[in-house]
């Protein structure tokens, strides 16, 4: 606590917890805290670049959404949306799940796995269904061995859940090694020949961008008007009161990290599928982790995260754009990303906590 | 012979930025703080070293050894520091979420360095084809103990090598005598470990978290510096740091939060690293070999949790946001 000692020992202000924070209220703040970051974006940009700020912003947009562009946006966001759909379930339990990225690419490497040994040799239909099925299973695998541990020994799941992912990141360099013996490390649509995804009317990407949507839509009934959603939310909000209603607190952690654990399966087997037809150890791209930041923005909200993900990517491939034309690093991206975070995550505490000031002085105004 | 003691040299170099690292990240979490962003952090100090550095090597005709460590080494914790006060900011002060906080850091500290690495001399117009301070990382690498060269090859193995592999064993015994040892360090455990007793019995919760996350924070951006200055003989390459930065947070679980033990650890995990470069195995099974390090980490995780020995257990608030009047 800021505790500026006055004469009277009497505190400056102090702090309360709000719950009563009317919607329209907490969204303006939301707004303004994300204007505020754009301006100091802007700001840091015309450093770097010497370019005036509207023509930053105009490049910020056609980089996202330019010619041809428009469809690749949409689907990184779709992309975006299902992993950090998948991290929710858990995030709304107190689970702290930073595993995703990895849950993300041990399916990506069954799929790739499927595709490499059984291409060709059973029908495409039948492939495509074993491509999800292992996808599926080993996102749960993956999800449920740091839940098993958790719920019987209480075994720190975040930290757990983030060595998971280095370990999903060397198994897939040793396929890799085994896969391709020309010591390249990405296996790429030459060899992984069988079980695209069709496409549908004609458009790539649209069967994952459709399934994500039916996905976003499950998930939002799922957490909101389902007797398992309410279990969550019980046991995120306190797990004696949970126990005390006899809701099997065990039961719950480990269902809902198998159900992360599945849709962060189907992202796999989307980004594999449905898009890259190659697999690398880089393929989840940082997803898992910028996932928890698009998932605790939108509050845990299912439709809320469709906007989060969706200014997180036409960040980055706005930025991506502003760095290439100016010949800067493309980590650019990073950076602004960062600032924006900092902002909303700090904007959150004017949105939770209330400043009181105590009315001692006259002359002291609301800092905000 | 030689082979060997070539082999632990080289895992004591692997190792030391993973000490810095680990020392600080213990020193951070002990006040409870879970500060995913420490790999960030360990990029910024690294990049804030390279640009002091970069302007001293550039600006001056003649590079003293002493002003060549002490510039890079003040811009590193100064831009470490910045770093970590900005995380005790937002998750002290304004109570965010520590792991989405932490994550934040680690994606703005990533991209920061690697923004600066790849476009600092475009920025700054210096005619300097690429990056590289190799005048200023001799002074890092200059021998502290001069006597190492009669020693024969173990000498050299421990005793050939810069300031900073020394100064990493140091700060990391200071620590651990500073936690075990001493009032302070018992009220940094206290914080961690309940932050509302430690509140209730006058110890100023706020003030230990900042100070022990932005001291934990500084040796960590140490750790990054290392790396570049004396490893990677001051040169820049964009991601060569790699994950070491969450390596070093494996470590912390590995030594069951004891900076004593991070030091074998730290050396350990470098031996691990680079293992594959001095062992008859096929190519193939080199990420089997890397994996090691984090699946041993987990084999720990999962034993101390079941074990429940009370000493071995990570700190009880680590990760929770202390507010003083929720109950």
């Amino acid at each position: 606590m800021k505790n500026k000692k006055i004469k009277t020992h009497e505190p400056l202000f102090h702090i309360s917890k709000r719950t009563d924070i009317s919607r329209s209220k907490a969204i303006i703040i939301r707004v303004i805290s994300l204007l505020a970051a754009l301006v100091v974006c802007g700001i840091v940009t015309k450093i770097f670049t010497g370019d005036d700020p509207i023509s930053i912003f105009k490049t910020i947009y056609l980089g996202a959404f330019g010619t041809g562009r428009t469809l690749v946006t949409i689907h990184e966001i779709a992309i975006l949306l299902c992993v950090s759909l998948a991290v929710t379930p858990a995030f709304k339990m107190r689970f702290w799940n930073t595993g995703a990225e990895g849950q993300v690419l041990i399916s990506c490497l069954s799929t790739a796995m499927c595709m490499f040994y059984l291409g060709g040799k059973v029908s495409d239909g039948v492939l495509i269904l074993l491509m999800a099925v292992f996808a599926i299973a080993a996102g749960i695998i993956w999800a449920v061995i740091p839940a098993f541990f958790k719920a019987h020994w209480g075994t720190n799941e975040t930290l757990f859940t983030l060595m998971m992912n280095y370990v999903a990141i060397q198994l897939i360099e040793f396929f890799l090694k085994i896969a391709d013996k020309s010591g390249s490390n990405v296996v790429g649509p030459d060899l992984l020949t069988h079980g695209w995804f069709p496409k549908l009317f004609g458009t790539n990407y649209l069967l994952n961008i459709f399934i994500v949507a039916v996905i976003t839509v499950l998930l939002y009934i799922y957490l909101n008007y389902s007797k398992h959603g309410y279990e969550i939310s019980v046991v995120g909000e306190s797990e004696n009161t949970a126990k005390y209603i006899g809701i099997n607190v065990k039961k719950v952690i480990i269902r809902t990290m198998a159900l992360s654990g599945a849709i962060c399966g189907v992202a796999g087997l989307l980004l594999v599928g449905g898009a890259s037809h190659s697999i690398d150890s880089n393929l989840a791209d940082g997803r898992g982790f910028t996932a928890i930041m698009v998932s605790w923005l939108a509050k845990f909200n299912p439709s809320t995260m469709i906007l989060t993900s969706l200014l997180i990517v036409f960040l980055e491939r706005g930025a991506d754009e502003v760095s290439s034309k100016f010949g800067l690093n493309a980590d650019f991206a990073d950076i602004l990303t960062g600032i924006i975070l900092f902002f909303i995550i700090g904007c959150e505490f004017f949105i939770n906590y209330k400043i009181n000031i105590n009315h001692r002085k006259t002359n002291i105004k609301e800092e905000k | 012979m030689d082979a060997l003691a070539q082999f632990i040299s080289r895992a004591i170099l692997q190792g030391t930025p993973l000490l810095y690292g680990a020392t600080g990240e213990i020193i951070t979490e002990k006040s409870g703080n879970l500060n995913l962003g420490i790999p960030g952090i360990m990029y910024i100090g690294a990049i804030s070293g390279v640009i002091g550095g970069f302007f001293y090597q550039n600006e001056s005709q003649s590079v003293s050894p002493l002003l060549a460590v002490i510039i890079p080494l003040l811009c590193c914790l100064f831009g470490s520091l910045l770093t970590s006060l900005l995380y005790c900011f937002l998750t002290v002060t304004l109570k965010a979420n520590q792991n989405v906080t932490g994550l934040a850091i680690t994606t703005f500290g990533v991209g920061f360095g690697n923004f600066f690495g790849g476009s600092l001399i475009k920025i700054l117009k210096s005619d300097v084809p690429y990056l590289s301070l190799v005048k200023i990382a001799k002074a890092y690498k200059t021998t502290v103990f001069p006597f190492s060269d009669d020693m024969g090859s173990f000498g050299k193995m421990i005793f050939s090598h810069g300031f900073m592999v020394y100064l990493a064993i140091i700060i990391a015994v200071v620590a651990g005598i500073f936690l075990k040892r001493t009032r302070p360090g018992l009220h940094l455990r206290s914080v961690g470990e309940n932050p509302a007793t430690a509140d209730a019995a006058g110890i100023n919760v706020t003030l230990y978290k900042y100070l022990a996350t932005s001291i934990g924070g500084m040796i960590a951006g140490l750790g990054g510096l290392f790396y570049i200055m004396d490893y990677s003989n001051g040169i820049w390459s964009n991601n060569g740091f790699g994950d070491r930065g969450w390596l070093a947070i494996a470590i912390v679980i590995f030594s069951i939060w004891k900076p004593s033990m991070s030091i074998l650890s730290s050396y350990l995990f470098g031996a691990l690293y680079i293992l594959f470069n001095y062992i008859n195995v096929p190519m193939t099974y080199i990420p089997l070999i890397q994996m090691l390090p984090y699946a041993v980490t987990i084999i720990v995780l999962i034993a101390t949790s079941v074990r429940k020995k009370r000493e071995n257990q990570p700190p009880h608030a680590l990760g929770v946001t202390y507010f003083r009047e929720e109950r």
